[in-house]
């Protein structure tokens, strides 16, 4: 165990960025801090693998959205968030809602379309929610979610409690609509909310530079709202924690929201249909090498954590991958009873006497 | 007992329910400093304060999504559409995202929530502030739908609505505003899902809703002077929807009549009358008939707008040549 990690990040900066332009926030990572980050990524990065195999297994119906290679994102959230503060994930969520503590077997359940899944099999791959870990819900219409991630800060503010509702969103989103009427409502009201714009490069199929006006889709555009711009090595998890810490704290403190540009890559395709062949060979090799797990493994054997250490976690986490397959192919179906129930919140569905 | 408008009763049921509970809090365009472009929510901001009557920009998707998120979070937030045609760019918050995540997470969260918004025609707006859009809303799974026609009705449907569990969308009739009707002392409340009597005869059952009530109530007395007695049903709530009360009513005379304001497709009528016809079919004695608006858009000049929206006058001889044939 190394002491501390407190030297300066070094961040090199994910490919195509001038490394000068990325945002460095003050702070260091304890130990502790660090290990859960690296255990966090490896658990998501072992179960988005997993579900991929479960698709061509034909075991996940419908589609799925993996953010393989985007997992230091939602750990560094996963870690820097408190209990009571509130997730917002897309369609994009099962990293976001693993990170909060959700079983593992609840999502793997979910996917599969079984009884253990986390919303009985009644929502699938794209609304994952666990509001008893504060994930309020996974979003598949792009943009809605920010709305409604002010509606809880706004609660919060309203109660006078110290929680924080984390709306996470790709790149396409800041050029929709609800994008825009968040931020402005959150900075007139000064909302206790953290937009998390992750720029994976692509808006599903099409490269995000070629449908955007500006470089940076929500760094650039933070200035139009009075928000600092904040554009970060999504890929370095030191980088993402210390500054989620920033942004909670402030937004805990009656400082308002922030927007967080995290520059990332998402190196599978945009869902289960799309092998990504769109993507130049170079980018993809440039971003290979700029793993986040890889980055972070390196990062910890340098401060002295041993690599039997470091490989426990993966062990830790292949098994709890497999127990949550098997405990979730061995879960039922949902049965008949589920398919009346909860449209209202009496647990019932009756529209007429 | 006092004689209110329509317009002031917004008002009191919202201050009223404000008072009962302080986790009511109140949202829109308009609503705080102005009064309300309809004026009715006028001196909430006064007495409430704009920490619980919140002006906000024209972002109609932020005001609901801020609606859900707080009501999900244990606020019971009332939130105003400004006219219901507004709908249409905030439709995604309502249909895909408030209706149907208490299903989606297996009732892991509710939308305690209630979105009052200016429906329907009269006042020469023009087709894109005018429309009776509440059948868009009854074809959701997981929204209730209200609609008053009275003073009285609008305090206590409204604070049923705000007090039930579930998102209810609250459709004011923006011809009614300036119309009055005594309304009791003292808090009301009442009860979502039920169909009031407004009148009662042997021959004919006419069903309304909101602005074509009064205009019903007008055609039955119209009719009674030509030897036609009709019964009025005011429907007030399309879900719950009170399929007893019109049953029984339908049944009773043998003659089914509805008065929508709607365009004529999918309008609320088409359902209660697969009702009936499902369900008493063989108590009619003559085919079911849906009064509508043309199916158009509303056109904004006066004469036209009369012309489209059914008229006392329209009512009585559809049903006149009806039941004389």
């Amino acid at each position: 165990m190394p002491a501390s990690t407190d030297e300066p990040i070094e961040a090199t900066g994910p490919p195509g960025i001038d490394p000068s332009t990325l945002h460095r926030p003050d702070g260091s990572v304890d130990s502790a801090t660090a290990l859960a980050l690296y255990r966090q990524m490896v658990r998501m990065r072992k179960f988005e693998t997993r579900a991929y195999d479960l698709f061509m297994q034909s075991l996940v119906k419908g589609t799925s959205h993996l953010s393989l290679g985007q997992e230091a994102i939602a750990a560094a959230f996963g870690e820097a968030m408190q209990d009571g503060d509130y997730t917002f994930a897309t369609y994009r969520g099962h990293a976001h809602t693993l990170a909060r503590g959700t079983s593992m077997t609840g999502v793997m359940g979910e996917l599969l379309g079984r009884s253990c899944g986390v919303l009985t099999g009644k929502g699938g791959s794209m609304h994952l929610t666990d509001v008893s870990h504060g994930v309020m819900g996974s979003y598949a219409i792009v943009g809605a979610h920010l709305t409604i991630a002010l509606g809880a800060a706004w609660s919060a503010q309203y109660r006078g409690e110290p929680r924080v509702a984390v709306a996470f969103f790709g790149d396409g989103t800041t050029n929709i609509g609800a994008f825009h009427e968040s931020l402005n409502l959150a900075a007139v009201w000064k909302l206790p909310v953290v937009f998390v714009c992750e720029n994976n490069l692509y808006m599903e199929y099409t490269p995000i530079g070629t449908v955007t006006a500006v470089a940076n889709p929500a760094a650039d555009r933070a200035g139009a709202y009075g928000l600092e711009r904040i554009l970060v090595d999504g890929n370095d998890a030191d980088a993402m924690y210390l500054t989620a810490r920033e942004c909670l704290d402030r937004a805990r403190t009656g400082g308002g929201p922030s927007l967080i540009e995290a520059r990332t890559y998402r190196t599978s395709g945009h869902s289960r249909a799309d092998p990504g062949t769109y993507k130049p060979k170079d980018e993809v090799a440039a971003w290979a090498a700029y793993d986040p797990i890889v980055i972070y493994r390196t990062r910890l054997l340098g401060h002295g954590v041993s690599a039997a250490q470091l490989d426990a976690i993966e062990e830790t986490a292949d098994s709890d991958v497999e127990t949550a397959t098997v405990e979730a192919k061995a879960s039922p179906p949902p049965g008949e009873d589920m398919l009346l129930r909860d449209v209202w919140s009496d647990g019932g569905w009756s529209w007429r006497n | 007992m006092a004689e209110l408008t329509y317009r002031g009763a917004v008002a009191r049921a919202i201050a009223q329910e404000m008072d009962r509970d302080p986790n009511v809090v109140f949202l829109g365009e308009d609503v705080g400093g102005a009064g309300g472009v309809f004026k009715a929510t006028v001196g909430l901001l006064e007495r409430f304060g704009p920490v619980r009557v919140r002006d906000t920009p024209i972002s109609e998707q932020a005001i609901l999504g801020a609606a859900m998120g707080a009501a999900m979070t244990g606020l019971r937030p009332i939130a105003e559409i400004m006219f219901a045609d507004f709908f249409a760019v905030c439709w995604d918050l309502v249909a895909n995202q408030i209706a149907k995540s208490s299903y989606m997470t297996s009732g892991q969260v509710s939308f305690p929530l209630v979105i009052r918004s200016g429906n329907g025609g009269g006042l020469r707006f023009g087709a894109q502030h005018s429309q009776s859009v509440e059948n868009w809303a009854m074809a959701v799974p997981g929204l209730k739908v209200v609609a008053p026609s009275t003073p009285a009705d609008v305090i206590g449907l409204f604070a049923a609505a705000v007090r039930d569990p579930d998102p209810v969308l609250f459709f004011e009739h923006k011809g009614l505003y300036a119309s009055k009707g005594e309304v009791p002392d003292g808090e009301i409340v009442d009860t979502l899902g039920t169909a009031k009597v407004l009148r009662t005869g042997g021959d004919a059952t006419i069903i309304a809703l909101a602005a074509m009530v009064p205009r019903a109530l007008a055609a039955a007395e119209a009719l009674a002077g030509r030897g036609i007695e009709a019964t009025v049903v005011d429907v007030r709530s399309l879900v719950p929807l009170d399929t007893q009360t019109i049953l029984r009513e339908v049944s009773a005379s043998g003659r089914m009549f509805t008065v929508e304001e709607n365009p004529r497709l999918c309008g609320w009528g088409a359902e209660l009358v697969s009702i009936v016809a499902e369900e008493c079919f063989n108590e009619l004695d003559g085919p079911p008939l849906r009064i509508t608006t043309p199916h158009i858009p509303l056109p904004s000049a006066d004469a036209l707008e009369d012309m489209a929206i059914p008229s006392v006058e329209r009512v009585v001889s559809t049903i006149e040549r009806a039941m004389q044939s």
